[in-house]
């Protein structure tokens, strides 16, 4: 699965860990969030960084306590029209404050770019045959917008009324 | 009314320019017909029986005479030289083709007009009392808090993918004539104890197959909060509403497993941590929306009323459309001028391009440039001087619109039903037109009285038939055409649903069958009572029996 | 409405990509507006084989949502109303309030 992080593709350095799958002592992991609360000590404690896999209707709250500790949290867009991992972002990046890599995962289509960028994200697994025009073409959807974002910051309304441009911040 | 810049038109211009690759994508193939059907239905753009149908939006029901040609325009260059005005007040094209969408997009993009979310899972053109900035009984003009919404609202980047489409409607009267209570979210400006003018906050209204009342969870919300508010609560719903069955997605199914407690709580938690933030409308923000508002400067005119009165002595029918069409504005001097467009036997709402030429010059020469769509498929031109009513009144009854039938039999607000939609059950303009032909003899409707008929094709209740006073909705039986009938609703203050009178009625019997109820009505109704007053004090039972009786 | 009734023949219909326009799949090939020139199935195997000419329009980008409509035994004419209406178009008697009254 091809994955765009900072306006290019990269490599997925990342290991996504199923339920009983041992953890390897090295490298980087992505594990459910159950495994994560389950585990958290072990987790929390190995080497290696941490990714935590979020369903769409999980309370992400219960992250709150450990984000400075989480590299990585995955959530997930299990189909086009279901928009709860939109807020969950918001709530991740906005209330949480959650610095580290957000990355949108299962239907991640084009026409949805601009809004996954805007809510936070700043990863994307997306079997799109070239993610990066993709990702530009999206950025370049409107010259500004209507309404505060995560990932740009503007000022409520005045962004489009004082005509700043408000571009979406590159990954 | 809202006057665009630089940047809404920027904005729309770039909205044109997405769209339009959009649809060369879908017709050379690169987006499938799965992949392409949210992002037309965000542009407004339905496919129905007979073609594409376009929704455009006039927000809070507010158009110039420029916008009101363009509409003309559209209807004629690129569809068959009539438009229908809709319950939300939007007006749709019904044979509209998709190659040319683009362009009409475009065309409504010059005269500051668009159809961005006027469908799909998101938050839809938000409406208003129609009379507002010229209503009696109005705290405050609603149409600024809308615009403000409307803005916030636009390609949100968090609420586009909702569990379910979502309505919102502001008055700022005393009288509601928006159906606050029938709204995912309504909101009424009211003044608090303190002399401070906030928002009253209802959640979970709404009809469709399930009609609520919608209830209070803030009963009184600081204007400078509104948008975190409203933030707040659709992230409630957009994490927690429905997403399995979409008759049971609306928020309104939310507030009520959770409880309108439990809602109100999970709110304001999510309020706490949005509020005073960068979604807080400080006074000097507001005050530039309300300056884009270039309200007409009315003077008070106290010396016309006379020669209004005296007109009667000329012509009855001036008189008759006066006081039925016509209603007092906070101008003295002035009238807030009502046009149904509901001539009799004709489509409720439709209105033909010469139609929307002529009014435009109409609005502008005698309505400030100033013309409404009300959510029961009429026009409105809120401010007119008295001593122009006798010469507009002229003009109107030229173009078939000075029918004094405002609030009466004949004032039917109907959806395109099976003749154009593709989710109908049952045919709905030709049981409006049938009745409205039966109860042609207006000295038989002003004597009948007030009386909201409101016509559904199907469950989704787009003519909202559970609030009308006589409620249809088509049915169907076997293959066949029935309608059933409730009585009794009511979508303002006072708010109800109707209750079903009976059995499901055949297409053939159910002109008469209205007949009968309103027959009943004569015959119970005690001096003064409406037809609703009268249901409610009777109930549905003797209507039950007459119809019964007359099967 | 239900798009189809139960009955043994059948005509195919969509909507022309293009325009929206109400369809059915002609005798001679390609699409046409008017029912009376429908190719007709009297039979289960030939529905099919209509069906599947249809989806092969959807993949040329021509049509969408094919679907079959049953027709009254002995006239080309579809069963449920709903489809007599997408056939014949709109039985709106005045369309328009002035669209008469009003010539241009």
């Amino acid at each position: 699965m091809p994955l765009l992080k900072g306006g290019v593709e990269v490599a997925d350095g990342w290991r996504a860990l199923a339920d009983a799958e041992p953890v390897p002592a090295q490298g980087d992991v992505v594990v459910p969030l159950a495994r994560f609360l389950a585990e958290r000590e072990a987790l929390l404690a190995r080497g290696g960084k941490l990714g935590v896999r979020c369903r769409n209707t999980d309370a992400v709250e219960v992250l709150a306590p450990d984000l400075h500790r989480i590299d990585l949290i995955a959530l997930e867009f299990p189909r086009f029209g279901d928009g709860r991992a939109f807020t969950q972002a918001r709530v991740l990046r906005q209330r949480l404050g959650f610095q580290g890599e957000l990355r949108a995962t299962g239907e991640v289509l084009a026409d949805q770019l601009l809004h996954m960028g805007r809510c936070g994200f700043d990863a994307f697994a997306a079997a799109l045959p070239d993610l990066v025009a993709e990702w530009r073409k999206a950025g370049a959807s409107y010259r500004a917008y209507y309404q505060p974002a995560t990932a740009d910051q503007a000022p409520l309304i005045a962004a489009l009324r004082g005509g700043r441009r408000t571009p979406l911040a590159n990954p | 009314m809202y006057q665009y810049d630089q940047h809404d038109r920027a904005f729309l211009a770039d909205r044109v320019a997405l769209f339009r690759d959009q649809v060369a994508r879908r017709l050379t193939g690169v987006l499938s017909e799965e992949q392409f059907r949210p992002l037309r239905l965000q542009n407004g753009l339905y496919l129905q029986l007979h073609a594409y149908m376009l929704r455009v939006a006039v927000p809070y029901g507010t158009l110039n005479g420029r916008q009101l040609r363009a509409l003309a325009a559209i209807a004629r260059r690129y569809d068959r030289g009539y438009g229908h005005f809709t319950t939300r007040q939007n007006i749709q094209f019904n044979w509209i083709r998709l190659a040319d969408a683009p362009d009409i997009m475009a065309d409504l993009a010059a005269a500051d007009l668009h159809a961005i979310q006027t469908s799909g899972d998101c938050i839809r053109n938000v409406t208003a009392d129609q009379w507002a900035g010229a209503a009696r009984d109005e705290i405050e003009d609603p149409r600024i808090w809308c615009e403000i919404i409307r803005q916030w609202s636009t390609v949100h980047p968090e609420f586009s993918f909702l569990p379910r489409k979502f309505k919102i409607a502001v008055t700022g009267a005393a009288r509601d004539r928006a159906a606050v209570r029938f709204h995912d979210i309504g909101l009424r400006l009211l003044r608090n104890a303190d002399g401070e003018v906030g928002f009253e906050v209802l959640v979970g209204g709404g009809l469709g197959r399930t009609p609520v009342i919608g209830k209070v969870i803030r009963p009184f919300l600081p204007k400078a909060e509104l948008l975190a508010y409203l933030e707040a609560i659709m992230r409630v719903y957009n994490r927690h509403g429905r997403r399995d069955n979409p008759y049971k997605a609306r928020i309104k199914i939310l507030v009520n497993d959770l409880g309108s407690d439990e809602m109100r709580r999970q709110v304001e938690a999510e309020w706490e941590g949005l509020r005073g933030g960068d979604l807080r409308l400080d006074p000097d923000l507001v005050a530039e929306i309300a300056g884009r508002f270039a309200g007409p400067a009315l003077t008070p005119d106290p010396a016309p009323v006379r020669a209004v009165e005296d007109l009667p002595l000329i012509d009855p029918a001036f008189r008759r459309w006066l006081d039925a069409n016509t209603v007092a504005h906070r101008v003295p001097g002035h009238r807030i001028v009502n046009l149904p467009l509901k001539p009799i036997g004709a489509p409720p709402g439709d209105a033909s391009a010469a139609q929307m030429e002529a009014l435009a010059d109409l609005a502008e020469t005698y309505g400030h440039d100033d013309v409404r769509v009300t959510h029961e498929q009429n026009l409105v031109l809120p401010h007119v001087r008295e001593g122009d009513l006798p010469a507009l009144w002229r003009a109107l009854d030229g173009l078939g619109l000075a029918v004094p039938n405002l609030g009466l039999v004949s004032d039917i607000i109907a959806c395109p039903g099976l003749d154009y939609c593709t989710l109908a059950n049952a045919r709905s303009i030709p049981v409006a037109q049938a009745i409205s032909t039966r109860f042609a003899d207006l000295a038989r409707q002003q004597d009948i009285g007030e009386l909201r008929i409101k016509i559904s094709g199907c469950i989704n209740a787009c003519a909202h038939h559970h609030v009308g006073h006589i409620g249809i909705l088509g049915v169907e039986k076997a293959g066949a055409e029935f309608y059933q009938v409730t009585l009794g609703g009511e979508p303002g203050e006072g708010a109800s649903i109707g209750e079903l009178v009976g059995p499901a009625i055949p297409a053939a019997r159910i002109v008469a069958a209205v007949e009968t109820i309103i027959a009943g009505y004569l015959a119970f109704r005690r001096p003064g009572e409406r037809f609703l007053d009268t249901v409610r004090r009777v109930g549905v039972a003797p209507f039950r029996e007459r119809l019964d009786a007359a099967a | 409405m239900a798009k189809t009734r139960t009955g043994s023949i059948n005509v195919v219909t969509a909507n022309r990509l293009a325009d929206g326009q109400a369809v059915f799949l002609a005798a001679a090939g390609g699409w046409v507006a008017d029912i009376g020139r429908a190719a007709v199935a009297t039979e289960a195997a030939s529905a099919e084989r209509l069906l599947a000419i249809a989806a092969a329009s959807v993949a040329r980008q021509e049509v969408v949502d094919p679907y079959l409509v049953a027709l009254a035994a002995g006239e080309v004419r579809p069963l449920a109303l709903r489809e007599r209406i997408r056939a014949h178009g709109p039985t709106v008697a005045a369309i328009a309030a002035d669209a008469t009254r009003y010539p241009e």
